[in-house]
């Protein structure tokens, strides 16, 4: 933690002229690793590794009374946790801001793409498929947000619906989910008036301003900023074009 | 939030459900000072929502561990009054007041000179006391106010616009049931000397075209609103002056009880705050 303090000058400094501790540049993610299936009990769950940062994501299905103002839709429900282990200032309890924050932006890119087709997950009247997307977090070092993103996503379009016998679940006979629409998410940083891509922890601790976008082959479906820092128009529509370029590449994992 | 089938029509005869146009605001007024015990507090009305804020600071930091020796502690906190929405609802934060009140909080973090006063907290308190629709853009632009009406410090008067997204057309200043059934919610916060953004979320399905003009439109309708923000505080420390004017010594007590002002020194080294936030 003082270390990481004592390492602000020091991306600060080279950020001025334009790189980065690790040597990356200011549009490269870090090494990718996606593993699917990795939890029996899950309806779908996914572990996703960008650089040393690692989330597992976990889909459950379980039937649930709908949303009064949605009765003919399936509730989709995502949480985080930024688990104690993950990183030495992370401590247990209730989920905090950057916990609530970090599930509502995760959210907020699967619900506004429309890619699960709720209305196909209504079961009968006053009955609907629930889908909860849990996110945990193992390791924290930077970038968390795109780390779930990504497992939540590559999580669902593995996901495999189960079936409903009377009142018993059958998940041994399951259809698969399909989604219309795969969002991809990126989150950048600014330091000084520079900006990049997939911030390690170090380089968030020297961060300004954060903001994350999520978007489809030409749409923008969601875009959350953070911190106190400011950004420009001309800084926000480049970051957009940055988003739907970095598309390719984040889209493989997920397909894979 | 829905896609293309709209459950109910948005546009009626080319003009929103309520008559305006894209591009036009509801009405907006602000008062500066409504409260008394207050170190400083605004009174905002946007269209059918009724926001109150309200500032306490710099004091002492709860708990002591949370203390920051080089800069103030800035603490929001965003609610919505039970009453404020057609169903009951809890006091209690939920998820989405907390992540409301985050936003909110970094949006001040960017403009109030923390460094001015280390180990203190400025503590912010929005209340929702009705809500019609863009809440958190109405209840950061009341924030602003009794922010300076507490003779805070700050670069700039932040000020909150929502634009979106409904039945195809970008809009400015989203109502309830614009929201509810549109296509795109994008609330934002400028500062309005530098034209930069201090808070940017957005839910819904956008071009980037639309994205961008929905932007631009946001830009332009916030000096507007940034203009009510410095009258409603011009009108504060007018009648504050007007009434120093008045009153004589043994009155000063009596109508200070009638007309919620503080002391004469106090009154005066707001008003020297207020020019230093002019000069920005």
């Amino acid at each position: 933690m003082i270390s990481d303090e004592l390492r602000k000058g020091a991306v600060q400094e080279f950020a001025r002229n334009g790189k980065r501790l690790d040597g990356r540049g200011m549009n490269d993610y870090r090494k990718i690793v996606v593993e699917k299936n990795v939890v029996g009990t899950a309806e779908g769950s996914v572990r996703v590794r960008i650089g040393d940062s690692q989330v597992l994501a976990g889909v459950k299905i379980d039937p649930v009374v709908p949303f009064k103002d949605r009765p003919k839709d399936g509730a989709l429900t995502v949480d985080a946790e930024f688990l104690a282990l993950a990183h030495e200032t992370f401590e247990p309890g209730q989920p905090g801001e950057n916990a609530i924050e970090l599930a509502r932006i995760v959210d907020r890119g699967i619900r506004s793409s429309e890619a699960i087709d709720l209305k196909s997950l209504f079961i009968e009247e006053g009955k609907v498929w629930g889908v909860f997307i849990d996110l945990y977090m193992l390791d924290h070092d930077g970038n968390l947000i795109d780390t779930s993103a990504l497992a939540a996503v590559t999580a669902l379009q593995n996901t495999k619906i189960p079936t409903l016998e009377g009142e018993t679940v059958n998940r041994a006979k399951t259809t698969k989910l399909n989604l219309r629409e795969t969002p991809t998410y990126c989150t950048y940083i600014k330091v000084g008036d520079k900006i990049m891509v997939d911030p390690t922890y170090t380089e968030e601790a020297a961060a300004d301003a954060r903001i994350t976008m999520s978007v489809g082959d030409d749409m923008l479906y969601a875009i959350q900023k953070a911190g106190s820092g400011a950004f420009t128009k001309a800084e926000i529509m480049e970051l957009l074009d940055r988003s739907f370029s970095n598309r390719k590449q984040l889209l493989s994992y997920i397909m894979k | 939030m829905v896609s293309g089938e709209s459950v109910m029509p948005l546009f009626v005869n080319g003009k929103r459900l309520d008559g305006r146009r894209p591009d036009e605001m509801r009405e907006v007024s602000i008062t500066a000072g409504p409260l008394v015990k207050a170190d400083g507090s605004a009174y905002l009305e946007l269209g059918k929502n009724k926001v109150l804020a309200a500032v306490f600071g710099p004091r002492e930091v709860f708990p002591k561990h949370k203390t920051d020796p080089y800069k103030a502690v800035v603490r929001c906190i965003y609610r919505m009054a039970p009453f404020s929405t057609e169903e009951h609802g809890r006091t209690r934060p939920n998820r989405r007041s907390i992540e409301i009140s985050k936003v909110i909080r970094e949006v001040f973090e960017n403009v109030i000179v923390r460094e001015i006063y280390p180990k203190t907290a400025i503590e912010i308190y929005i209340e929702i006391l009705e809500s019609n629709g863009s809440t958190r853009v109405a209840g950061l632009t009341a924030a602003s106010v009794a922010l300076a009406n507490a003779g805070i410090p700050m670069r700039d008067l932040p000020v909150g616009v929502s634009v979106g997204k409904i039945d195809g057309k970008v809009v400015i200043d989203m109502m309830k049931d614009e929201d509810n059934y549109g296509q795109a919610d994008m609330p934002l916060a400028i500062k309005p000397t530098t034209g930069e953004v201090l808070l940017i979320q957005m839910d819904g399905k956008m071009t980037r075209a639309e994205f961008e003009q929905a932007l631009d439109m946001a830009f332009k309708t916030a000096s507007e609103v940034h203009e009510k923000q410095v009258a409603a505080l011009k009108d504060y420390y007018e009648k504050v002056e007007g009434e120093i004017g008045e009153g004589s010594g043994s009155n000063r007590n009596e109508s200070n009880a009638q007309s919620h002002l503080p002391s004469q020194e106090s009154k005066e080294s707001k008003e020297s705050k207020d020019d230093e936030i002019e000069i920005a």
